[in-house]
């Protein structure tokens, strides 16, 4: 087996680093949470996107971080985001065709 | 006679990376393609379910008038969806105490934070909690009248979520294995490969509960 | 030290594992590859056979030779052979022959993975084929289309037979998928950069990608349809508001990309035998991937085009349209490729060569067809009729097969040490070219003029009768042509010429070595500095290959550990772990027995022999412990 320590060499995220990511991924937690209770902004148009975007964020940084993607060779980030990509895609063309994105093209007209 | 040798050793790779984180995270980009498309069931089925109960609004059966209420809990279910991600804080400090074994240590802070054993097994726990809490809301579901099979709510969400507790118990059970290697022999450097792999399956599974909290249970 | 006599046998070195467990408990790629190649061609035989029953009953109107449900079956599993356990196989044969071979690498990333991807294959192949025999095959066309494989319209166990073969055979490839995709980025050797790959192995790339990402979502299709079969779930249950689509949607999302992974690895072959043959490198090397590429990644845009006929509205049916006929454009690049790698060539035709030229023929016949059904009016008219039937045909059979054929007809030497007999090879050749096209052509006449497809018999009189019979005609041509392949097979293995190195003067680094390859394959990595390392050394058109003329007897290769090379062990695991999915997933067919017993004992069981052959497995070096760089 090839040595493993070649792509650590370089950054190597701290304990700093892992407990800071550990506590935003707590906050925006409870932000999504305090977001649901709140039936006023339920409402708008805009909690569906903001609650994606916070859940985006929350999976961009265990990937960044945890995940070491941010750090390691630039073959795994293409490994893991083509497919992701494709997987997006896959979901987003779905809604499309079984009418799921009917209600949000209404708003914009 | 063709091209001139290489002089390469054995364990000579093109890339310099190991093979198996390779594989590792283009088997994660192959999962991501299998959430998806349960995922997508589960939203494309949203709203459809011609009898209740329902995720997020009480229901009366017109038969019976029998009152179910809201499926979902949102409260518990975001005990457990904090409890998954400090799991991944854990892993992520298990693999750094077995990378940094030979690390001299000279505070009680850094002992703790080096003990690969205090953290694998703290993420085997925090796993195994997850999962507990899991089951304790499938069963009560069951008993508040949502099955696998009473309606196209049921079968998505119970499939969706299964197959992820799946997941999640899968990487458990790698977890103590991997515990169990340390007690018996240690875990050091030349196992941080293996513990990587196995730590970024774990975050993964993680990464798909992210998504399917904020899906499932906060968009209404 | 040279003698002037023909050797009667191809060199072996002497340490070279023989007897039956050596195969039972085989790692190497090449011996793997064998195995895929001649399980798929029993495949073959099996899937050429219920053709040949179909066509026979539809050689008349109003024929009663097999019963509509014989029939059903008889489609059914003629398609899921035939794409399941024949090309996809035939396919994986080549990426396990030749990729490490043509890479420089001595094995793959993962050599018992790969040795369980052949093994769940055989014994998916063997779960799915068997219940034929018992009239209780799958019975539902080879993409089953829920509702109608849910319970309550297929009630009998052969639609849980398909569901759960397929989720084995799922596995196989999946598996594969991430071995080929580790050993092609982390396996070439120094010097050879992703766009000195020769083309076979950048389309078999392509294709281990379409395999990761598209098998996943029939596995979820199958689940759903499994869970409603077995536990009574809803996915497909139209009363409880299921959507009669979402099974064609998730299938097809699967099932095009299926299609470009039944005839990229094609395409690639003939990438590599037609400059072999036409003695110059192959035009247009890179465009040649980046269309392989883009045929790759259009493949996952184009799916709805199988479900023009359901009204998904105008928007979907124009984007799909679209995408269709944007994805004919690098196909097309890649024919016109091919023709100008023959112009200006020195063409030798052999059987290989003719296969490939053929391929080309055929392949763009199929094209045209499949581009007159982008267009979703037309498609209207063709949708569900043997029009279609025609054109995919000549597209897998015309173009995946007769690739395959051709890569057989020049690998076969490196394999076996043996040529294949030319004369053999052209009638073979001659004879399914005919026969092929004399079955098929006709089917776009009686599918335009309204023949559906899937239908056991037909009344006279329709305009339909004599294409019918000219089609079973040609299939009966079929016949021979098979025979003679296999005989030739059977007969070079034994007693075939002595191929050498490098019977076709060809210039990719497979050939560098001996036919066949020592278990090590490469004595030394060899370092790469261009597309065709060999006629670097010995430029293609001065070369004369003399297959007929006796190779000189070299002294044996030398052994791996008189090389100092590790090899992996041999071992029983991954056929073990293999075994246990068919138990598994059999235990839970038996859930609908009276005697709950069995069901317990074989799913549990086999589920906790997955399991522990799985920690067995992983907790078992690889090859024997050498020192650590």
């Amino acid at each position: 087996m090839s040595d493993a320590h070649a792509e650590h060499a370089e950054h190597h995220p701290t304990w700093s680093t892992y407990w800071k990511v550990a506590l935003i991924l707590t906050v925006i937690t409870v932000v999504e949470v305090m977001c649901y209770y709140i039936p006023a902004f339920v409402a708008t148009p805009y909690f569906v996107p903001t609650l994606l975007i916070l859940s985006a964020v929350k999976f961009a940084i265990v990937v960044l971080f945890y995940m070491h993607l941010k750090y390691d060779a630039k073959l795994y980030r293409a490994l893991f985001t083509g497919p992701f990509l494709v997987a997006m895609a896959t979901i987003i063309v779905l809604m499309f065709l079984f009418g799921k994105f009917a209600i949000h093209l209404s708003l914009l007209t | 006679m063709t091209a001139t040798a290489a002089d390469v050793g054995h364990g000579y790779t093109t890339t310099g990376l190991p093979h198996r984180k390779i594989a590792i995270w283009a088997f994660i980009g192959s999962e991501c393609m299998l959430f998806a498309s349960l995922i997508s069931t589960y939203l494309i089925y949203k709203g459809r379910s011609i009898t209740g109960p329902f995720p997020h609004e009480a229901w009366t059966d017109p038969s019976t008038h029998h009152v179910y209420k809201a499926i979902l809990n949102i409260p518990v279910t975001s005990c457990s969806t904090f409890v998954l991600l400090m799991s991944s804080l854990a892993m992520v400090l298990a693999l750094a105490a077995v990378e940094n074994r030979d690390v001299p240590k000279h505070t009680l802070g850094d002992r703790i934070l080096g003990s690969s054993k205090l953290w694998l097994f703290a993420t085997a726990a925090l796993g195994a909690t997850f999962l507990s809490f899991q089951a304790y809301e499938f069963t009560s579901f069951v008993h508040e009248g949502l099955t696998i099979r009473t309606n196209l709510f049921g079968s998505s969400f119970f499939t969706l979520t299964g197959f992820h507790g799946a997941h999640v118990t899968a990487g458990v059970l790698w977890l103590l294995t991997m515990l169990g290697i340390d007690f018996k022999r240690g875990l050091g450097p030349k196992d941080a490969l293996n513990v990587d792999i196995m730590a970024l399956y774990w975050h993964f599974v993680d990464v798909v509960w992210i998504a399917i909290f904020t899906l499932i249970y906060l968009i209404k | 030290m040279a003698t002037t006599v023909a050797p009667q046998t191809p060199p072996r070195t002497a340490d070279e594992p023989t007897g039956a467990w050596s195969w039972f408990a085989t790692t190497d790629h090449k011996r793997i590859g064998s195995l895929y190649l001649f399980t798929a061609l029993t495949f073959m035989l099996i899937g050429g056979l219920e053709a040949e029953i179909m066509r026979t009953q539809l050689m008349r109107p109003n024929q009663h030779i097999v019963s509509a449900e014989l029939y059903n079956q008889l489609f059914t599993m003629h398609g899921t052979t035939m794409i399941f356990l024949v090309i996809m196989p035939l396919s994986a044969a080549f990426f396990n022959l030749l990729i490490p071979l043509q890479i420089g690498a001595r094995d793959v990333a993962f050599p018992r993975l790969n040795a369980f991807s052949y093994w769940v294959y055989l014994f998916g192949g063997i779960f799915i084929t068997l219940p034929i025999l018992f009239g209780a095959a799958p019975n539902g066309g080879w993409f089953g289309y829920a509702p109608l494989t849910t319970k309550t319209y297929s009630p009998g166990l052969n639609i849980d037979f398909w569901v759960i073969g397929l989720q084995i055979l799922g596995i196989s490839s999946l598996a594969a998928g991430f071995n080929f995709i580790t050993t092609i980025i982390n396996m070439r050797a120094p010097g050879m950069n992703l766009m000195r790959m020769p083309l076979f192995t950048w389309m078999s790339f392509v294709v281990q990608f379409l395999i990761i990402l598209a098998f996943p979502v029939i596995t979820i299709a199958l689940v759903f349809l499994l869970f409603d079969r077995f536990f009574g779930t809803n996915f497909y249950e139209i009363a409880r508001g299921a959507d009669p689509l979402l099974w064609q949607h998730l299938f097809w999302i699967f099932g095009h990309p299926e299609v470009y992974i039944l005839v990229l690895p094609a395409f690639g072959l003939v990438s590599e035998v037609m400059p072999t043959f036409a003695r110059k490198p192959l035009f247009g090397y890179p465009v040649m991937v980046y269309s392989g590429i883009l045929i790759g990644m259009l493949g996952f845009g184009v799916w709805a085009h199988h479900m023009f006929a359901v009204g998904m509205g105008p928007i979907a049916d124009s984007f799909f349209a679209v995408t269709t006929m944007l994805i004919a454009i690098p196909t097309g690049v890649k024919i016109f490729n091919w023709i100008f790698t023959l112009w200006g060539g020195s063409i030798r035709f052999t059987t290989a060569a003719m296969f490939a030229i053929g391929m080309v023929a055929m392949f763009t016949i199929g094209g045209i067809s499949g581009v007159m059904h982008s267009s979703p009016p037309a498609d209207l008219q063709q949708t569900d009729t043997y029009f279609v039937v025609g054109h995919f045909h000549y597209v897998i059979f015309g173009g995946s097969l007769m690739g395959l054929f051709a890569g057989l007809y020049t690998y076969f030497p490196k394999f076996t040490g043996r040529l294949l007999d030319e004369r053999l090879g052209k009638w073979h050749f001659w004879v399914n070219f005919f026969g092929s096209n004399l079955v098929f052509f006709p089917m776009h006449f009686s599918g335009l003029l309204g023949m559906p497809r899937r239908i056991w018999t037909y009344d006279g009189g329709q305009g339909w009768d004599t294409f019918n019979f000219l089609s079973t005609m040609g299939a009966y041509l079929l016949v021979p042509a098979t025979l003679i392949l296999v005989y030739n097979i059977w007969k070079s293995m034994k007693s075939g010429r002595i191929a050498g190195n490098d019977p076709w003067g060809a210039g990719t680094l497979e050939w560098s070595i001996p036919s066949p390859p020592p278990p090590y394959n490469f004595a030394a990595i060899p370092r790469v500095t261009s597309r065709y390392p060999l006629w670097d050394v010995k430029p293609p058109l001065a070369s004369t290959p003399v297959p007929n003329t006796p190779m000189h007897s070299e002294t044996p290769a030398p052994t791996a550990a008189e090389l100092g090379i590790p090899m992996p062990y041999h071992t029983l695991k991954p056929l073990l772990t293999a075994l246990a999915l068919p138990i598994m997933f059999g235990g839970l067919m038996l859930m609908h027995l009276e005697n709950k017993l069995p069901h317990y004992i074989f799913m549990y069981g086999g589920a906790a022999m997955l399991v522990g052959c799985l920690y067995w497995w992983l907790t078992t070096p690889l090859e024997p412990e050498h020192h650590h760089a």
